[in-house]
This record gives structure tokens, sequence and C-alpha cells, in this order.
């Protein structure tokens, strides 16, 4: 039979260890992805509400990705080219953040989270314009844009 | 008044005929392509077309590769790379040299998916990521690419290729990586804003004019009328595939 001292005791410790990832994430206050461009339109700062956005991207991208792919609708509505033209921006110095990174829109939440996505193996992580200078500058052997010779 | 009337009638009628035959005679495939090629960005491909190309070896210069290269710079392969062998580096459109051993006549010509209407790689896949849009384009959805290779050895024409290692900064016209079957899908993007694929282009744009594109479902469009005209032979007629890439003077 434990003591009440013994129970005390133990309850101590187990309250402190349920405590301590709490205590330790204090200030934490969750993924900082960085401003997009600008507002969808004076009434909605995204395509979507921000809610619906956060819980549902993958759906929509999903949807739009096999009507792109395959029935050949080019609407710019819900495709993730527009997603990574508006979010994925250069920071103070003009540098851009590659997939990966907390700094990039997509993987500051997606680090967090813990959620892999394959997004990033076909497409680009950057907007073309960005894209563009990194193709004819990277590489010496570039036979695309820039790096033609 | 009246008389100035007749003037008028006199006048825009003239004009209209004018401008209908110069319309015609500066450049008929370009105007029929436009008409034809008419699509909003929210349609879908539709049955009504088929696209295809017709490639005339006689015009296609030996020693050029523009259509290479303008495919390369579209799409953004050819480069990057690095690690690949020269056997396992994507190949969308290759340049090839034709020799007749009894003549020594050499021809010269481009080679990529010939856009089957029964397409071979299409029956074998088994996830149906490859495909043939409604319009007639053959292609890979990488969405569901599992990389088995399967389609690669049904192709007859040697038209796929395979991505051995992990990409970056590709267009966002045509996203490509690692793991995924892919080959020439006609410049799909291109077809849908009402554009020429961009070896078509480049072929026009070298003076060569090797290359039509253009509606097959469409009896007055260009390569409609052409075909008719002169015919065109399919690469492995024998296969009975109704190939949408077409070539005169094999």
């Amino acid at each position: 039979m434990m003591s009440f001292r013994q129970f005390a005791k133990h309850l101590v410790i187990l309250v402190g260890l349920t405590a301590l990832p709490i205590l330790s994430n204090a200030g934490d206050l969750g993924p900082t992805p960085p401003k997009a461009k600008m507002n969808f339109s004076d009434n909605s700062k995204c395509v979507k509400p921000i809610a619906d956005i956060r819980r549902n991207h993958m759906e929509l991208l999903k949807h739009k990705r096999d009507e792109t792919m395959r029935e050949g609708v080019r609407t710019k509505d819900n495709s993730l080219v527009e997603c990574i033209d508006c979010h994925v921006t250069p920071n103070k110095k003009g540098e851009y953040a590659r997939f990966g990174e907390d700094e990039h829109f997509c993987s500051s939440c997606h680090n967090y989270a813990a959620v892999n996505v394959d997004c990033f193996d076909c497409h680009s992580d950057l907007p073309e314009d960005a894209a563009k200078i990194l193709r004819s500058s990277n590489n010496p052997h570039n036979m695309t844009e820039g790096g033609k010779k | 008044m009246s008389n100035s009337n007749h003037t008028n009638t006199y006048r825009r009628k003239f004009l209209a005929q004018s401008a209908a035959v110069a319309g015609l005679a500066i450049a008929p495939g370009i105007i029929l392509n436009q008409v034809a090629h008419a699509k909003s960005d929210a349609d879908k491909a539709s049955s009504a077309n088929r696209w295809g190309m017709l490639i005339d070896t006689n015009k296609c210069n030996k020693g050029c590769t523009d259509c290479v290269t303008a495919c390369k710079t579209e799409n953004a392969w050819g480069a990057g790379e690095t690690h690949s062998s020269e056997e396992q580096q994507a190949q969308w459109i290759r340049k090839v040299t034709i020799t007749d051993k009894q003549t020594g006549h050499v021809q010269s010509l481009p080679l990529m998916c010939q856009h089957c209407e029964t397409a071979p790689c299409v029956d074998v896949c088994p996830t149906g990521a490859s495909m043939k849009r409604e319009d007639g384009i053959v292609q890979v959805d990488k969405h569901i690419c599992i990389g088995c290779r399967y389609c690669m050895m049904a192709c007859p024409y040697k038209a796929r290729s395979f991505i051995h290692e992990k990409l970056e900064l590709q267009k966002p016209t045509a996203p490509r990586g690692i793991g995924t079957v892919e080959s020439c899908n006609m410049c799909a993007h291109r077809v849908d804003k009402g554009q020429d694929p961009a070896c078509v282009e480049a072929c026009s744009n070298a003076q060569h004019g090797a290359m039509l594109f253009g509606d097959l479902k469409d009896a007055n469009s260009a390569i409609s009328i052409e075909l008719k005209k002169h015919g065109g032979e399919q690469i492995r007629a024998d296969l009975g595939l109704n190939t949408g890439v077409r070539y005169q003077g094999l």
C-alpha cells in the first residue's frame, strides 16, 4: 500500500512530466510563414478564407491538378503555380528560400507539422522569374534560356 | 447621294475581298490554326480535335537541331541531369539520320512521341498515368506514375525516358521529377493557348518549315489539306497505331 507521502511524490512527478513539453515550448507561437506578395482581393487575403485554405489547400490543388493535367483546363484558380508566384517571396536581401528551409512558405508549416509533400520533386519551388535566373547561373552546361550557347 | 452610296458599297466589297485574299495569300496555315485552336482557358481538351504533326523530311536540314534545342528550352530538359549517363538522360525529341544502303540517300528527321491513337504505352500502364487526352495528346500524368517503365518498353519509337535523379528549377509549364517517365506532350500547355509546339515554331523560325502542326479532324486545317493532297506516312505503319505524327519523303 502506497503511503500518502509517496502518492503525493508520484503525483508531482507526473504533473511535472506532463507540463514539461508545454513549458519548454512556451513562447513557440507555431510556424511563421512569410507574407504573401499581396492580398487576393479587397475582401479576401487568399483565394479562400484563411481557415478553409489552411485546412483544404491540398484538396483544391489535387482537384485542379487533375483538371489541368488530364483535361487541359488552364484557369488560374487553385493553380499551384499561382500559389508559388504569390507566396514564395524574397527576403530583404532579395534571396529566395528553397523548399525544405523554414523560411520557404510551404515548408514553414510543413516542417513544423512534419508533413512531407512530394510536390516539389517535380514542380519548381520558386516563381519562374527567380527560377529562370538560377537556371542560367547555376549550371555551366545549361542549354536552357540564358545559358544557351 | 445615290452615287456616293454606290461608291461606298463598291469600296466596301472591294476592301472585304482584298482583305480575304490577302489573308489567304499571306498565311493560310496561321489563320486556319488560330480558328482551329480557339479554346479558352476554362475549356477542356475536346475530342472534336486531334492534334497532329506533319514532318517533311526533304525540308528537314541535316545539320540542324533547332527543334531539339527549342524543346529543351521550352520544357527545361537536357541540362541539370549531371549524374545520369548519356543513355539515361532525358530525350523528348531527337534527330535521326537514315541512310539508304543501296542508293546512299541520307535523310534526317526529328523523332519524338508519335501520339498514337491506340498507344501501346497507354495500354500497358498499370496505374493509368500514361494517358491520352481527349484531343489525342499522349502524355504521362506524373502524379500517379510509379516509375515502372513498362511504357518505355512498350513504345516502338523509343520516345520515352525516365528521370534517374533529383531535379530542381523546372518550368511551371513542364513539371518533371525523379522516379517518373516523361516524353513529348506536343507542348500541351502551348497548344491549350492556341500556339504551335516549340519545335514547330523553331523549325519555322529557322526558315525550314519542315514541321506542320494542326488539327487532323478539321478538314480545312493546313495539315489536313496537305495530308489529303500529298499524303503522309506513319513510321511503323504495320503496327496499326494511327500515329498523330506523320512524315513525308521517307
